[in-house]
């Protein structure tokens, strides 16, 4: 068994298999990481880059870590203080720390589709960890790894996207990753955020009414309001937003089931979220991220498998 | 095709095994047994069922590992991860690590590496069903032993189990 891919630059080049190889992989990996020494020697002779043209807390300390986990040599590179502030080209950049004889590239780049770019170019193993509002593959694996886990399977399950869809790569990946995994999916959000013809084009139910969705789902993945990819004002206020489209206790008390609450991080607590939903006990959102690591292990530690 | 143990031997073989490794660790008191992922566990699942037919159940302390991540030919193939299940101290207790078939040894190197990640044992010993002795490519040697065969590198041993090939038998095939 092998992936049918070189690099993991989107869920969409995915195959089904693939999906489950990385998910099963996953579950083998979460145990490691429960034993005395939470780490083992596979990737030791393998030395990769982590590519940073983006902030982030999370998914670079968890890609590190995951890095670190499988004994691989790990380098770091963010943007703000590097070279690429003189005016490097990404390519540039890119053969210069290869040259230096690195295995696979783990990247997050502001624009949409960097990593395929990168991919046509050079001979390294390429890991998107976030390309503008494309894809983030990696958390859509580790969204579905945190669902499979808390309900057993993916089939079947009616899972709720809910907020920022047009401008969210998570959005997009899991969409994608839920589509080929048998999930049923509505998203809802204002109309301003979600893009019109996404029925048509992926296959995904909208509404405009949360509580209707709520109703609805078993899991409720709720996304963060990106303040910093709209360049127009797409609703009045973030108090507003809260009003008509937040989750808070009273909306899950009044749900006829108990549902399941996810968000990527970093949340915007009062905003998507109150703080009693975030913090309460039908929010996974911790054990999402705990799952980040076993996910982005077994991405790695398959990938590095391609080498020969 | 050559027969190397039929159904009635490879009973045998299992019960004595079982027997030796009680006879070496009265009672199991500060023993446990584990077995390697995936073709290790249909004895480790054998010998531990004799055992606990003659201890109490609650005695007999039972791991199962799998070793995919420790192997020293990743880049040559990709093999998939089985469940590890060691839900107990192994710090200063004696191992029987458990085996289908002894070979080139680096399956047991990489499972001892596995298994010093979960702690220190007093002791590691090995059981294995056969051990194909010459083939050797590390300085490893079994403890307790079903049947010593010689074998060309070119031959395959293979082991069937009735729990999941519905038959019990060990045969040596020419490839």
């Amino acid at each position: 068994m092998k992936l049918s891919t070189k690099h993991l630059l989107g869920i969409r080049s995915l195959q089904p298999e693939d999906i489950q190889l990385i998910l099963s992989t996953a579950a083998q990996f979460k145990e490691v990481l429960q034993r005395p020494v939470k780490k083992v020697p596979s990737l030791r002779d393998v030395t990769i880059v982590n590519l940073f043209y983006e902030n982030s807390t999370r998914t670079r300390m968890s890609f590190e870590l995951a890095e670190r986990r499988l004994s691989a040599d790990v380098l770091n590179f963010a943007a703000s203080t590097s070279s690429a502030a003189k005016g490097e080209t990404l390519l540039d950049t890119v053969n210069n720390i290869l040259s230096m004889k690195v295995d696979m590239v783990v990247m997050r780049h502001s624009a949409s589709g960097a990593p395929h770019f990168l991919s046509q170019h050079i001979p390294a193993a390429i890991v998107n960890a976030g390309d503008g509002i494309n894809e983030h593959p990696t958390q859509a694996l580790l969204d579905a790894f945190s669902m499979q886990e808390k309900f057993g399977k993916l089939q079947g399950l009616k899972v709720a996207i809910i907020g920022d869809i047009m401008h969210s790569r998570v959005a997009l990946s899991n969409i994608y990753l839920l589509k080929k995994m048998g999930a049923d999916i509505t998203v809802a959000g204002p109309p301003t955020l979600i893009p019109k013809y996404i029925t048509d084009a992926l296959g995904v139910n909208v509404t405009y009414n949360v509580e209707e969705v709520l109703r609805w789902c078993d899991v409720a993945n709720v996304l963060r309001i990106q303040l910093e990819r709209q360049n127009q004002p797409l609703f009045s206020s973030l108090r507003e937003y809260n009003l008509a489209y937040g989750i808070n206790r009273r909306m899950l008390e009044r749900l006829p089931k108990e549902i399941t609450i996810m968000h990527p991080g970093p949340i915007n607590r009062g905003v998507e979220l109150d703080s009693d939903v975030a913090d309460g006990p039908h929010s996974i959102i911790l054990n999402q991220v705990e799952n980040g690591v076993a996910t982005r292990m077994a991405v790695l530690y398959l990938l590095a498998n391609r080498e020969n | 095709m050559k027969p190397i143990l039929t159904e009635q031997q490879m009973s045998l073989t299992v019960k004595r095994l079982a027997q030796q490794v009680l006879e070496n660790h009265p009672g199991l008191d500060n023993t446990v047994l584990i077995g390697l992922q995936p073709r290790g566990v249909q004895l480790s699942n054998r010998i531990v069922q004799l055992l606990q037919e003659q201890l109490s159940p609650e005695k007999v302390v039972y791991g199962k590992l799998d070793i995919t991540f420790y192997r020293d030919d990743i880049r040559k193939e990709l093999h998939i991860a089985n469940k590890t299940e060691i839900p107990f101290s192994i710090e200063n207790k004696n191992v029987v690590l458990i085996d289908d078939v002894l070979f080139t040894g680096r399956t047991i190197r990489s499972a001892l590496d596995a298994l010093l990640d979960f702690g220190r044992p007093a002791k590691v010993q090995l059981c294995v069903l056969i051990d194909r002795r010459f083939s050797r490519e590390l300085p490893i040697q079994p403890d307790y032993v079903g049947r010593t065969i010689d074998t060309f590198v070119s031959q395959k041993v293979k082991v069937y189990w009735q729990e999941k090939d519905e038959r019990d038998a060990v045969e040596l095939l020419d490839h």
